[in-house]
Order: structure tokens, then sequence, then C-alpha cells
């Protein structure tokens, strides 16, 4: 099983793994993808519990310990009080994806702070000149190419753990660019741009029939937070602690939320 | 554990046979999260990590004596608990929870 497992995490392919830690069966695994289940914890309900929790896990990019009965019950009327089996589901998901959008120097720098988190990076910018893998090493690959075809041929692999950041600050680049990701399930869409820039860029984008409160609501713009960034490095700093931020719910003082210039 | 696969490769194909040990769980503050990993092989060697140092020495006991036959793969903690099986505790306070076993499935 290790060998597919292998197979599996270096081509990047979702998979987990339940491995009975305690209980009958120590040790028992099952091998759990979006298509197929190998192995046994030695109970064929269990198994069948198991592989949907571990599908979920999956889903989340979690991993964690579950407690069972014997057979995969799981409410505590069913267990009588004890578990007994635990499982431990470890998942191996894809990494997340960030597409930004715009070459700018703000580009390479999140672009570096994207890598360390462990994101695949995407960057897109439809200017040839700016666009070059020269420029931006450090991403996963670089496209020269408008937004609208981009969210077509892929907006839908995009989910909760992904995020697109929009640093253009051009109007012909960035209003299509915030379609195409408030289309999507992205769980973080950052627009870049002053407060000045972000109320010119609401009247585009209302042109463009992009004014329900709960789209513009998803929008993290001006982008990042407010800890004071200024050299790009910082500015990635910034929108990346947002980004996690916005994962966990812990409240911190993003951009958006304040008032007054961003530089003061 | 993607980190470790050329590791357990190299040392499975040289007919190495190897403990894996993973973070399970943790409580408080724990360096790792679970699906942290480390591996040690027959000789002694190791690849990987589950803590910030704090416990490899530990791990690496308890892997080994699990490779010869004389220890159970089963969940080893540490850190500040009632059920502590170890003296060794960790820098941060937490405690973590490992499933130690053998890698020969």
């Amino acid at each position: 099983m290790y060998q597919e497992l292998a197979r599996l995490i270096r081509d990047e392919q979702p998979v987990a793994l339940v491995t009975t830690i305690s209980g009958p069966n120590v040790g028992a695994k099952l091998l759990v993808t979006g298509t197929d289940t190998q192995g046994s914890l030695g109970d064929t309900e269990l198994d069948r519990i198991a592989a949907r929790d571990a599908l979920a896990e999956l889903e989340a990019g979690r991993s964690g310990v579950r407690h069972y009965g014997p057979h995969g019950e799981t409410t505590p009327e069913d267990l009588h009080g004890s578990a007994e089996v635990s499982v431990f589901i470890e998942s191996w998901a894809p990494p997340p994806q960030m597409w930004i959008f715009g070459a700018v120097d703000f580009t390479a720098a999140l672009a570096k702070v994207a890598k360390v988190l462990g994101y695949r990076v995407t960057v897109c910018d439809a200017r040839e000149v700016f666009a070059t893998r020269r420029r931006f090493p450090m991403a996963d690959e670089v496209m020269v190419t408008w937004p609208t075809p981009v969210f077509d041929e892929r907006g839908h692999t995009l989910g909760s753990r992904d995020a697109v950041c929009i640093l253009t600050h051009d109007p012909k680049f960035d209003v299509p660019a915030v379609q195409g990701a408030l289309a999507t399930k992205v769980g973080y869409i950052g627009v870049m741009g002053s407060r000045t820039t972000h109320t010119k860029r609401l009247e585009r984008l209302a042109e463009v029939g992009v004014d329900r409160p709960e789209q513009l609501a998803r929008l993290m713009s001006p982008i990042g937070l407010d800890l004071g960034a200024r050299t790009p490095e910082e500015t990635a700093i910034s929108i990346c602690a947002e980004i996690i931020a916005r994962r966990t719910g812990k409240v911190t003082p993003s951009l958006r939320d304040g008032e007054g210039p961003i530089h003061s | 554990m993607r980190e470790l696969l050329d590791d357990i490769d190299r040392w499975r194909s040289a007919g190495s046979r190897v403990a894996i040990a993973r973070v399970v769980d943790i409580e408080g503050s724990g360096p790792r999260l679970p699906g942290a990993a480390m591996v040690v092989n027959e000789q002694g060697e190791v690849a990987g990590s589950v803590s910030g140092g704090c416990v490899e020495g530990a791990v690496v006991g308890e892997a080994l004596a699990i490779l010869r036959g004389e220890a159970l793969p089963r969940v080893v903690t540490f850190g500040y608990s009632d059920d502590d099986a170890f003296a060794v505790g960790l820098t941060c306070g937490g405690i973590i929870r490992l499933f130690i076993e053998p890698l020969d499935w």
C-alpha cells in the first residue's frame, strides 16, 4: 500500500490514509481516493464510515483522529460511552492555488511568500514583456493572457483553500479579473489599490452588473492587513497574513474595514 | 511524509526495515501539526522531525524497539499529562501524540 500512497503523493493526487491507532487491528489501513478505496480496518461497516469521513477530511485538507464503535458507530448512544476504535486520518490534498493577476514588483514578492506557504502560484498578465518566466522564476506558471479565458478554462478548479490576488490597478484588467473570480468558489479575493481606486473600481463593476452586496462582500479591497506595510515584501506578508486570518476567522485589522489613507 | 519518500525508498531498496512516527494529535501549543512525520531505519538513521527537536531522541529509541520486535506499534504521548509515558517534555508546554509503527505495509 505504501507504494501506491507514495505514487499518489508524488503525483499530487488527493489521497487519504486511515490507520487504526488503538482498538482491534492496530496498524490496519484504508487508502482512500475520490474514486477508490483499498485495504480494510477489519470491519466492512467501519470501512464504509471511515472512508466517508476520510473523503470529508481530504476535501478540507485536514488530518486528525476519529473515534468509532467497532462497526463504525459514531453517535454516543451507539458507542455506549466508550469509543472502541481510534483511527488517524491523514490527508494529502494538492497544494492550494494562488492566482496573481498583474506582473508588477508586488507580484514577485507575493509569489515568493506564497511559495513559502506552500501555494501553487500562477502569474497572469496580458502584457508579454512583463509576464515572463525570467521576472517570476519563483512562480509555478506564468501566463500571457487576459483574465476571462483563464477563469473560463479553469475557474472551476478554485475552491475554499485557494486565493485570487488582483494587483493590476488597471480597470481594463482588474474588472474582468474580479468578475471571473466572483464566478468561482475561491476562498479569498484580494484587489490592490487605494480607497479612491477601489471606489472607482466599484463604479466600473456596477456598470458591468457586479453590484450585489453579497458579491462585493467577498472582495478584500484595499488588499491586505493594516500592518503599515510599505515595500513589496511587506505588502506580500500583509496579503498572506490576511488570507490566513480569513481562513482561521481571527479578528485582525484588515485595510478594507478601516478608513483614511493606507499609508499615513 | 512527502519530503521523506526519497529516504524511505532508498532505505527500503537497500533492504533496511523502516519505522515511521507520525504526529496524530496535539493539545495546546504543539510545534508540528498532525501528519508531521519522521522515519528511522534499522541502522538508526533518521529523516524528518515531529517536534522542534524536543522529543526526537526518545522517538528514535521507541522506533528501534518496535523494529526489533520489543514493542508493539502504539500511540506515544509526550508532554505534561497524567498518562505521561516519557520524562521528555516539550519546551512549548503542549502535548503531542505520535503513532509509531513499522513501515511494512
